[in-house]
């Protein structure tokens, strides 16, 4: 009974949302002044109306689930999610890819949204946003009910949660093909899509801490501080980056609330940050839950993760001015933004080390488990990345690297390397745990997603940094009288082989995420052989605990 | 609960005696060499502010006892540059190809100009070297539309073909063909005469009969600029026709194009964006591609090249105010 009404107060609730939503979007159709705004506002009245129509639909057939146990389902719709955006994401990454390497070849005159201006924002919003997100929300929603022992809080929210998430991604991923942009690097979509995720991004918040509110576990577990690190704080620096005022309440364009070099350190505050609490702090809490689970060992250290954590909170939020060395920024701001990455450096590792040495008694497992390989390397990654990190914050090496591909290069180590194989292996765990199978369909298909993605990285990240050296030693080399050795399309032309092996390295990637879809599809249709699973039930935890 | 903790059977430690979903804590100490590198990284960054700009105060910020600027050592390297660099390029500035020519350092630092110039900003559309593309002349052989001595280059430079400079170079062939001022098949006549009077005759073989009917067509159509036996006016931008030169492509289609569509590029003015200096070096290196002619007898006169350049109409530079200029 009681279960039932409040049942319906979410309901309601969620529908008020959409409703008002949907509202809103007419108006906007009969109002817009620009296709493209008319466009989106078709796309949110449609999303809207499935969404009225799901609800609808949810309440007739009065379906609570079983509150006794777990809620899955919505960790295995994350799971599709995650594998459908990654795979996309990946896609248009080699395709803009083969864009730089072969312009001419890839250049499609007539159809304009297919520009790497456009693709580029769709690429980078696809992995970080897309796929990284859902994986976030998926494993989030997972680990929080297993670590605190209740069920996701909310109801409906939830849903709401993943539903308007799915909704804010093909808002900024059509909107960045019709061209409509605020021009702020991993900030790109426009105010009523940046307004919506505030939304969603809210109704996130509330169900996490709902469920950890509700926790009957006394402590809270490491994953869940790194997971509601990444919650709040991205909030924060999506509303502040994202201050505007629209041109107009019936079109796409609005003005920055901030200008000149403001502007410049706002979106770098974010930038550097959403690297720091989206693809770091969440995928840390990724990586607390999961090697030690997968390996069954202990957490290297409670000591160190608490440390590393404040440290690592405390510190990432400055490091954003080294972004702009040498720029209109004021010289002490870039000290600062310098001096805070370099201390930034043994709070990253300290992750590391927590991860790689809770395989500490259990290393012999990565001979047989490539899954657990997977989230060793990605630990093995983003220690290089965090090492490699600082170093390029220091002005003298930021005086060689910025601008170049060596930044590319940077990113992807991290971005392949951490965030990918940490996501793989995450989901890897989780399909045989979700549909209750004893094992994956294939572990020679992992084995084969493990090899070639790495030797994709390989290729990829090597080749960035040759060409991203090569290219900053050109553009500062100088002749006797001072005059500039190189013209800079001497160095476009120099940088052409290093494409072509970062495209290549990019679709072994691609091919690796395939073979993993594949595999995680015949996994979950149930060619692999069954097992129930005791903790889908919460009480079932106490009598673990007992044990 | 703390008498309760387990210890690791593996290492040893004792656990924190937490547990959730079957996961449980070492409560192993920081790691000592961690700890300390995080230490020395905390010295180093205090280290640094110290001594370098660091931390806004109300009024201004720290400035840090090295009293380090970058701004003003920039502007102290720009000024270093611009006092070495001044006196070469005002040598330059009042110098002609022989001038150049006759000093090997000045012709270093024109060289080293010209290039560096030509790469950033010529490179693109006349390739390296200036071998050129398809509707941007070849720079680096001697077939020149508006004139290849060293004063025809420099003013090209400077007024641009097409451009928005009020004394820009300029010539528009009609289109015959889509503006029907010919019927197709007289377009066709006339291609087959300017293949017939070229050095292409040797590899198209102009049709004969064509050729004879496209003469006259000629005569009336295009001999006014392109001369009557089709040897090319610079005065006016006209091609030469008796060469196998083509910039639009040399084969007989491509030229019939020409005939019908009347192309014309743009090159933009570059006056506003350098100093005379650094277009005169830009000619030379340009002059110096391996087509440059030579310079017409010096003028009595010495004006400064921009004051009298500016005087003289674009389609009088080459034969006369191109010399006049030296």
């Amino acid at each position: 009974m009681q279960a039932k009404k409040r049942g319906r107060e979410d309901v309601l609730g969620v529908g008020a949302i959409v409703v008002i939503t949907g509202i809103l979007a007419l108006v906007g159709i009969g109002n817009a002044i620009d296709t493209p705004f008319q466009i989106q506002m078709w796309t949110l009245l449609t999303a809207c109306v499935l969404g009225v129509a799901g609800l609808v639909w949810h309440t007739a057939r009065d379906q609570q689930g079983d509150q006794t146990k777990y809620e899955n389902g919505i960790v295995k719709a994350g799971v599709f999610a995650s594998m459908f955006w990654g795979v996309a994401g990946l896609l248009v990454g080699v395709i803009i890819a083969l864009q730089l390497a072969f312009p001419n070849l890839f250049y499609f005159p007539d159809f304009g949204w297919l520009n790497f201006g456009r693709l580029r924002p769709l690429h980078t919003s696809a992995v970080i946003f897309a796929f990284g997100g859902n994986v976030l929300i998926a494993t989030s929603f997972y680990v929080v009910q297993r670590t605190c022992r209740a069920r996701l809080a909310g109801g409906m929210w939830p849903w709401f949660v993943f539903w308007g998430y799915q909704l804010f991604i093909a808002l900024a991923g059509t909107g960045y093909l019709l061209g409509i942009t605020e021009g702020r690097e991993y900030a790109e979509p426009p105010w009523y899509t940046d307004l919506w995720l505030t939304v969603v991004w809210v109704a996130y918040l509330l169900v996490f801490l709902g469920t950890i509110w509700k926790r009957q576990e006394k402590h809270i577990y490491v994953a869940n501080w790194f997971y509601l690190a990444f919650i709040v704080t991205i909030a924060m620096l999506h509303i502040v980056n994202n201050l505007a005022l629209p041109v107009s309440f019936a079109g796409s364009f609005s003005y920055s609330a901030f200008s000149g070099v403001q502007d410049a350190l706002t979106q770098w505050w974010y930038g550097h940050n959403a690297v720091g609490f989206f693809l770091t702090a969440g995928f840390l809490a990724i990586m607390y839950y999961f090697v030690p689970k997968r390996a069954e060992r202990p957490v290297y250290s409670y000591r160190l993760s608490i440390i590393h954590f404040w440290a690592l909170i405390f510190l990432y939020i400055w490091a954003g001015p080294h972004h702009l060395h040498y720029t209109a920024l004021p010289q002490w701001a870039q000290t600062l933004g310098m001096t805070f990455s370099i201390m930034l450096w043994m709070p990253s590792w300290g992750g590391m080390i927590n991860g790689l040495m809770t395989l500490s008694g259990a290393w012999d497992k990565l001979r047989t488990d490539p899954v657990l390989r997977m989230l060793v390397v990605s630990v093995a990654f983003y220690g290089m990345s965090t090492f490699e990190g600082p170093v390029m914050s220091i002005r003298a090496v930021n005086s060689l690297s910025h601008y170049t591909d060596w930044t590319i290069g940077h990113v992807h180590s991290g971005a392949l390397g951490w965030v990918g194989f940490v996501s793989f292996g995450a989901l890897y765990c989780l399909v045989p745990w979700l549909w209750k199978r004893e094992r994956l369909h294939s572990m020679a298909l992992v084995d084969w997603h493990f090899w070639l993605a790495t030797i994709g990285i390989v290729l990829y990240i090597t080749s960035m940094w040759v060409a991203g050296i090569m290219q900053g030693l050109m553009w500062r080399a100088y002749n006797d009288f001072g005059f500039l050795e190189y013209s800079f399309v001497e160095t476009v032309e120099a940088m052409h082989p290093y494409y072509i092996i970062r495209a290549a390295g990019g679709a072994l990637y691609l091919v690796g995420a395939l073979i993993m879809a594949y595999n995680l599809w015949r996994t979950a249709r149930g060619d692999a052989p069954a097992r129930e699973r005791a903790t889908d039930v919460p009480a079932a935890g106490v009598a673990v605990a007992a044990e | 609960m703390a008498n309760e903790r387990e210890r690791d059977a593996h290492s040893g430690t004792e656990t924190t005696g937490h547990e959730w979903d079957g996961l449980k804590e070492l409560d192993t100490p920081l790691p000592r060499w961690w700890l300390y590198i995080f230490y020395a990284s905390i010295v180093a960054s205090i280290v640094y502010w110290v001594l370098m700009p660091a931390w806004p105060l109300v009024n201004g910020y720290t400035h840090g006892i090295l009293n380090q600027s970058d701004r003003r050592n920039v502007a102290v390297e720009v000024q270093a540059l611009q006092t070495a660099r001044t006196p070469m390029f005002e040598r330059l500035a009042t110098a002609d190809v022989a001038a150049i020519n006759a000093d090997p350092q000045l012709q270093e630092f024109a060289r080293a100009a010209g290039e560096s110039v030509f790469g950033d900003y010529c490179r693109t559309c006349h390739g390296a070297g200036g071998v050129g593309a398809p509707g941007y002349p070849v720079l680096a052989d001697d077939v020149w539309i508006w004139g290849g001595t060293m004063a025809d280059i420099e003013h090209t430079i400077r007024v641009g073909i097409r451009s928005t400079h009020p004394e820009t170079r300029m010539s528009a062939m009609p289109a015959f063909g889509r503006d029907g001022i010919l019927t197709p098949a007289q377009v066709g006549d006339v291609s087959e005469y300017v293949i017939s009077i070229s050095a292409a005759n040797s590899r198209l073989h102009a049709d004969a009969a064509a050729a004879a009917r496209g003469a006259t067509v000629f005569q009336e159509q295009c001999a006014a600029c392109h001369g009557a036996t089709g040897a090319g006016d610079r005065a006016v931008g006209a091609p030469s026709l008796t060469d196998d030169v083509w910039l639009y492509g040399n084969s007989r289609e491509e030229i019939r194009r020409q005939v019908e569509l009347g192309r014309g590029g743009v090159m933009p003015t570059w006056e506003a964006r350098f100093d005379p200096g650094t277009i005169r070096a830009l000619a030379y290196y340009v002059h110096e591609m391996g087509g440059g002619e030579p310079d017409a007898p010096p003028a009595p006169a010495a004006t400064q090249p921009t004051a009298a350049d500016a005087s003289v109409a674009p389609a009088q530079s080459t034969n006369a105010g191109g010399g006049a200029t030296r």
